[in-house]
């Protein structure tokens, strides 16, 4: 390379050059970072989401990649956010694919020292045992005053608020319609 | 949400987050918003950039007041009193806007005779039963009328003996209510607020806030400056409000200064309510609460609901929009029991179960302390590091038969048993504790689709990206298995009490590999169909009493017209109006400013140029303009209900509060509230001083767990806890950290608990610049890190000095990054209302250096007795407050 062509590379010459008076262009960049592309360009699809966190309700836009998950951005088409998170949001990213999350069903039994594994649909048959236990074995006909209460106090539920409408809508359905239980709250509450 | 829902009609935020940006004045109060809600922040700053004032009360100076154009400190349970000498300023100066006043508020509405206020009782209002502790609405009514029924808040008062009634649908004689224009009768709502409101000068402000008189009078200033026919004027809070003995109130006194302002149904007015978590506005409305269906529609209590009629007389209103209250009990009957619902068995009523008091919550917990619950479901939930007296809830735990916890990662809750500060410390032993636990591994928002319902009512689907690894399945699935389970388990049962569960619908259409329940099912059902056919109805008004209709939610019918799935429409917000309608659907009916009716004046035309809205358009004979009104479309304003009109028909062109029963804003709340028709200064259960306006220290209607396990301090100037303490969040954690502790690229961030103490308080306390502290309360100690800051400021109380100190409460003992549980120090005690706990003020003390003994008072450790000479004083007028609890641990 002549001298020439090192001196007008340069950044501070070619920021002049540029009339580029943040630096944030063009001069910004060397060789190799001019061949940088954002992994998003990879991504076979674009699936539009809504971030997890706050009650905000940014938009999310999820890149994958052979069914895993590139990265996660702002949506600048959504009215409320326009394409901006927050640290929160900037790190789901993280928080869906980071190593924190426990992909196996654990159980504790009574008195124990430590989880073990056991399969998704043994736990749930044991779930569905315990639950129809307790509720009959706490059922509430009626009170003493002889007023229908169809209930059962033996059972209570807590409920996060990040959960879906759908998912609220059927604890309630199944919980407090079907079994009746009526301890069914929520972080609203809290 | 009653705060909003008894002044307004609806449980929601009135506003929506963009139209912040049309705001001349913003008031954030209770809430650190460019901290907590820093996307949203934007439009505050938005709103900076046209010209707005922005107006920051808090008792932390944070990121927020740094941006404000004022900042004013406050004391921490102190906010009904400024918000109340907000109301007397305006009052006294006339700054209110009158004919918005007039004819959008109650304010005209002549009171009982035997209607007696605070001022005549020392803090008490009349009505108040000294044997249970709760207040009886009757003579709060209107005169004349035969009960109001609430639009939200808490309805199961009226079946009471005397509540009014007799046998027919309430509120029949509401157009016959005497009214006051002039707003001169000494019994119109307009003259009783003016006496309650008094004494709230700003001297008295200075006084019971630590607010300097000239600071506060700027802020009235500033705030009615910017409101009137010109120019609206925005609050915004979020749970620094709500979480208070009298929290429901805090909201309220808001409502009545919007209201007075004429800044309500405006653009660039409202109440904006900042919810904390991606869905908890869904979870209200679709509401996984003891006390609510789907839509607000209250749970049966067992002395007034043992029939459907029954039920129905005590929820239905001869007037206004709960007139139509039949159509929806009966509509959402018909989705839970499909064919089984029939006439004849009142549509399966009898197999809702009927509640027999407070079921909340902390009363859940305080039961499964004593042993009386089996089994425990907690999803996507942290109890015992969100939750209150962490300490309590762990014992709770302890006392289970099974706990299931579905979640991202193991939380505290799920490892209880193991790594509990008792359990390190030897107290409990986990070889004792017999609890069984299943964990569930969660979906996370990428592995399943639904919609989350955002702080502005506005539903939005997020879609499925990815299949969830391993076991992880969504809530939605894990329910619906279980449900398939339980229904096979009572297939055969022939016992009256397993019919519900036999008749439930639960027939969802599944899809993958892993033959999940498909969520776009679920929202059409939680829209409504017509039964013959299935077809989905496009909005509440085609819902029917007679089971042609089903509908899961009434609120939300209309998230799936057309057969659309309206919550997934993402027209970019740049091809659209500001107002962005084709974006997400909001409840109501797709509305994003509600009561847009009142941004026209009396004869429906906008207020002014500047601040149009909605309007009617006399050539078309409708309500039209930016938004869809909030209104009957075809109403013209000059419409005028007659005597004998019942249900829709009674509201006039002029209601612009259409759920209200009288179709006016409700400055004075003649029902629905359990402590009161106005907002009143109590001081929070714990404080530094006696209340100064009345002999009623605290809410006389307040909840309380008196335990062992829950001690409590002296109810004011406890010289063993001197400070005023509030907890916070931080921007880059959530709640108990369940989504945020684990993550590294967030606890690199914030890695350790801190208390922000001010330099005054660090000398007197002894405390360094980022060393140890301990501070504790009668519930249990914490160890923290110190960090002496300006931002915390001593406060001027008359005479006194007041510290205050901050602990946010993310951290506890798993995760990435552990610490102490800041919940631990908070003890269980609640607003009548909604039964939230108290945690935005209390009383602490702190110790330098770390904590010795890691004491906490469910685990057998007693405070130390008051020193000698000091006494304890009342909370309450002689007579006055909860009653007596029968001692419930039992240990």
């Amino acid at each position: 390379m002549g001298l020439f062509a090192l001196f007008s590379r340069w950044p501070l010459l070619r920021q002049l050059r540029n009339k580029d008076s943040t630096a944030l262009g063009e001069t910004a960049m060397s060789a190799r970072s001019e061949k940088l592309a954002p992994r998003t360009v990879q991504a076979d699809k674009v699936v539009r989401s809504i971030c997890p966190y706050c009650a905000v309700g940014c938009g999310q836009k999820v890149y994958v990649k052979d069914g895993r998950i590139l990265d996660i951005e702002g949506d600048e088409d959504s009215p409320i956010s326009r394409g901006r998170l927050c640290p929160k949001g900037a790190a789901s990213f993280q928080l869906v694919t980071g190593t924190h999350r426990v992909t196996d069903v654990l159980y504790r039994r009574p008195r124990a020292m430590q989880w073990e594994r056991i399969p998704l649909h043994k736990a749930l048959d044991m779930i569905a045992e315990r639950v129809k236990q307790a509720r009959d074995s706490t059922w509430e006909s009626h009170d003493d005053k002889g007023r229908t209460l169809n209930r059962t106090l033996g059972i209570a539920h807590l409920g996060g608020a990040t959960l879906d409408n759908e998912e609220n809508y059927l604890i309630k359905k199944l919980f407090t319609g079907g079994l009746g239980i009526v301890q069914v709250e929520n972080q609203a509450r809290i | 949400m009653p705060g909003l829902g008894i002044s307004f009609g609806r449980g929601g935020a009135t506003t929506f987050q963009q139209d912040l940006a049309n705001a001349d004045c913003i008031v954030i109060m209770g809430s650190n918003m460019a901290e907590c809600h820093p996307v949203g922040f934007q439009w505050v700053m938005e709103a900076r950039e046209r010209g707005a004032t922005l107006i920051h009360v808090d008792p932390r100076f944070t990121r927020t007041s740094a941006m404000a154009d004022t900042y004013v400190p406050l004391r921490a349970g102190s906010d009904i009193a400024f918000l109340g000498g907000l109301i007397h300023y305006l009052l006294e100066n006339e700054r209110y806007f009158h004919d918005y006043v007039v004819h959008y508020t109650n304010a005209p509405a002549i009171l009982r005779e035997d209607f007696q206020d605070t001022e005549d009782l020392d803090g008490l209002f009349s009505g108040y039963d000294p044997e249970t502790g709760k207040y009886g609405p009757h003579t709060w009514q209107y005169e004349g009328m035969d009960g109001v029924v609430p639009a939200a808040g808490h309805k199961e008062v009226f079946s009471e003996p005397g509540a009014g009634g007799h046998g027919k649908v309430r509120g029949k004689h509401i157009t016959e209510v005497p009214r006051d224009k002039t707003l001169q009768h000494p019994r119109c709502v307009f003259q009783v607020l003016k006496r309650h409101y008094a004494r709230y000068t700003p001297d008295v402000v200075s006084r019971i806030c630590g607010v300097p008189k000239e600071l506060f009078l700027k802020v009235a200033k500033t705030l009615c400056d910017n409101s009137g026919r010109e120019r609206t004027s925005a609050f915004c809070y979020a749970v620094g409000w709500t979480q208070h003995s009298v929290g429901v109130q805090y909201i309220r006194a808001a409502a009545i200064v919007q209201l007075l302002l004429g800044n309500i149904g405006r653009p660039g007015g409202g109440i904006m309510a900042l919810r904390g978590h991606a869905s908890i506005q869904g979870s209200s409305d679709i509401p996984t609460l003891y006390n609510l269906l789907p839509g607000y529609i209250p749970m049966p209590h067992a002395p007034d609901a043992q029939r459907l009629a029954q039920y129905i007389h005590n929820n239905e209103s001869a007037s206004g929009w709960w007139s139509q209250f039949p159509k929806y009990i009966v509509s959402l009957l018909k989705a839970y029991y499909g064919d089984a619902a029939t006439k004849k068995n009142e549509w399966g009523f009898h197999w809702i179960p009927k509640l027999t008091g407070d079921h909340s919550h902390m009363s859940t917990v305080a039961n499964m302390a004593d042993g009386q619950v089996k089994g425990y479901f907690v999803m996507g939930e942290n109890p015992v590091v969100g939750s209150m007296n962490g300490a309590l809830q762990r014992k709770g735990l302890q006392k289970l038969e099974w706990l299931v916890v579905s979640d991202l990662t193991l939380t505290e809750t799920a490892e209880f048993w193991r790594s509990a500060p008792e359990v390190l410390r030897g107290d409990v032993r986990p070889q004792d504790i017999q609890t069984e636990v299943f964990f569930i591994p969660a979906a996370a928002h990428t592995e399943k689709e639904g919609t989350f319902t955002n702080t502005q009512r506005l539903l939005q689907w997020h879609h499925k990206a990815v299949e969830a690894p391993g076991e992880a399945r969504s809530d939605l699935s894990f329910l619906y298995e279980l449900g398939r389970r339980l229904k096979k388990l009572y297939a055969d049962s022939r016992e009256e009490k397993d019919r519900a569960i036999q008749a439930l619908t639960w027939d969802y259409p599944t899809k993958g590999p892993r033959e999940e329940p498909e969520a776009e099912a679920v929202l059409r059902e939680i829209n409504g169909c017509t039964v013959a056919d299935g077809k989905p109805v496009s909005g509440f008004t085609e819902l029917k009493d007679d089971g042609s209709t089903a509908c899961g939610c009434w609120l939300y019918s209309g998230c799936y017209a057309d057969g659309v799935n309206q919550p997934a429409r993402r027209k970019p917000g740049r091809e659209q109006t500001w107002v962005a309608s084709e974006w997400g659907w909001a409840w109501p009916a797709n509305r994003r400013l509600l009561y847009n009716r009142a941004s026209a004046d009396l004869e429906g035309r906008p207020w002014s140029e500047r601040k149009k809205y909605v309007w009617w358009d006399a050539q078309r004979g409708r309500w039209t303009g930016e938004d869809v009104p909030d209104f009957i479309a075809d109403r013209p304003p000059s419409y005028r209900a007659d005597k004998g009109d019942r249900g829709l028909d009674v509201i006039s062109g002029d209601d612009p509060f259409l759920m209200q029963a009288d179709g006016k804003g409700w400055l004075f709340a003649p029902s629905g509230m359990m402590d009161g028709p106005l907002p009143t200064h109590y001081e929070p259960l714990e404080s530094p001083v006696p209340n100064f306006l009345y002999g009623q220290q605290c809410n006389p209607a307040r909840h309380e767990w008196r335990r062992k396990d829950n001690p409590m301090h002296r109810a004011w100037g406890d010289p063993r806890y001197p400070y005023v303490v509030t907890t916070y969040r931080l921007t880059e954690h959530h709640t108990a950290g369940g989504m945020s502790r684990w993550l590294s690229w967030l606890s690199e961030l914030q890695p350790e608990l801190f208390v922000e103490v001010s330099p005054e308080l660090a000398e007197e306390a002894e405390l360094e610049n980022g060393g140890w502290c301990t501070v504790y309360t009668a519930r249990g100690e914490i160890e923290c890190r110190v960090l002496v800051t300006e931002r915390m400021r001593p406060l001027r109380l008359g005479g006194r000095r007041v510290h205050q100190v901050g602990l946010p409460y993310h951290w506890g003992y798993t995760g990435r990054v552990h610490g102490d549980s800041t919940n631990d120090l908070i003890g269980f005690t609640a607003d009548p209302n909604v039964s939230i706990q108290e945690s935005k003020a209390f009383t602490c003390n702190l110790l330098p250096g770390r904590r010795s003994h890691d004491r906490r008072a469910a685990f057998g450790w007693e405070p130390w007795p008051l020193p000698p000479g000091v006494v304890e004083v009342p909370r309450d007028l002689e007579g006055v407050g909860p009653p007596e609890q029968p001692p419930q641990d039992k240990e």
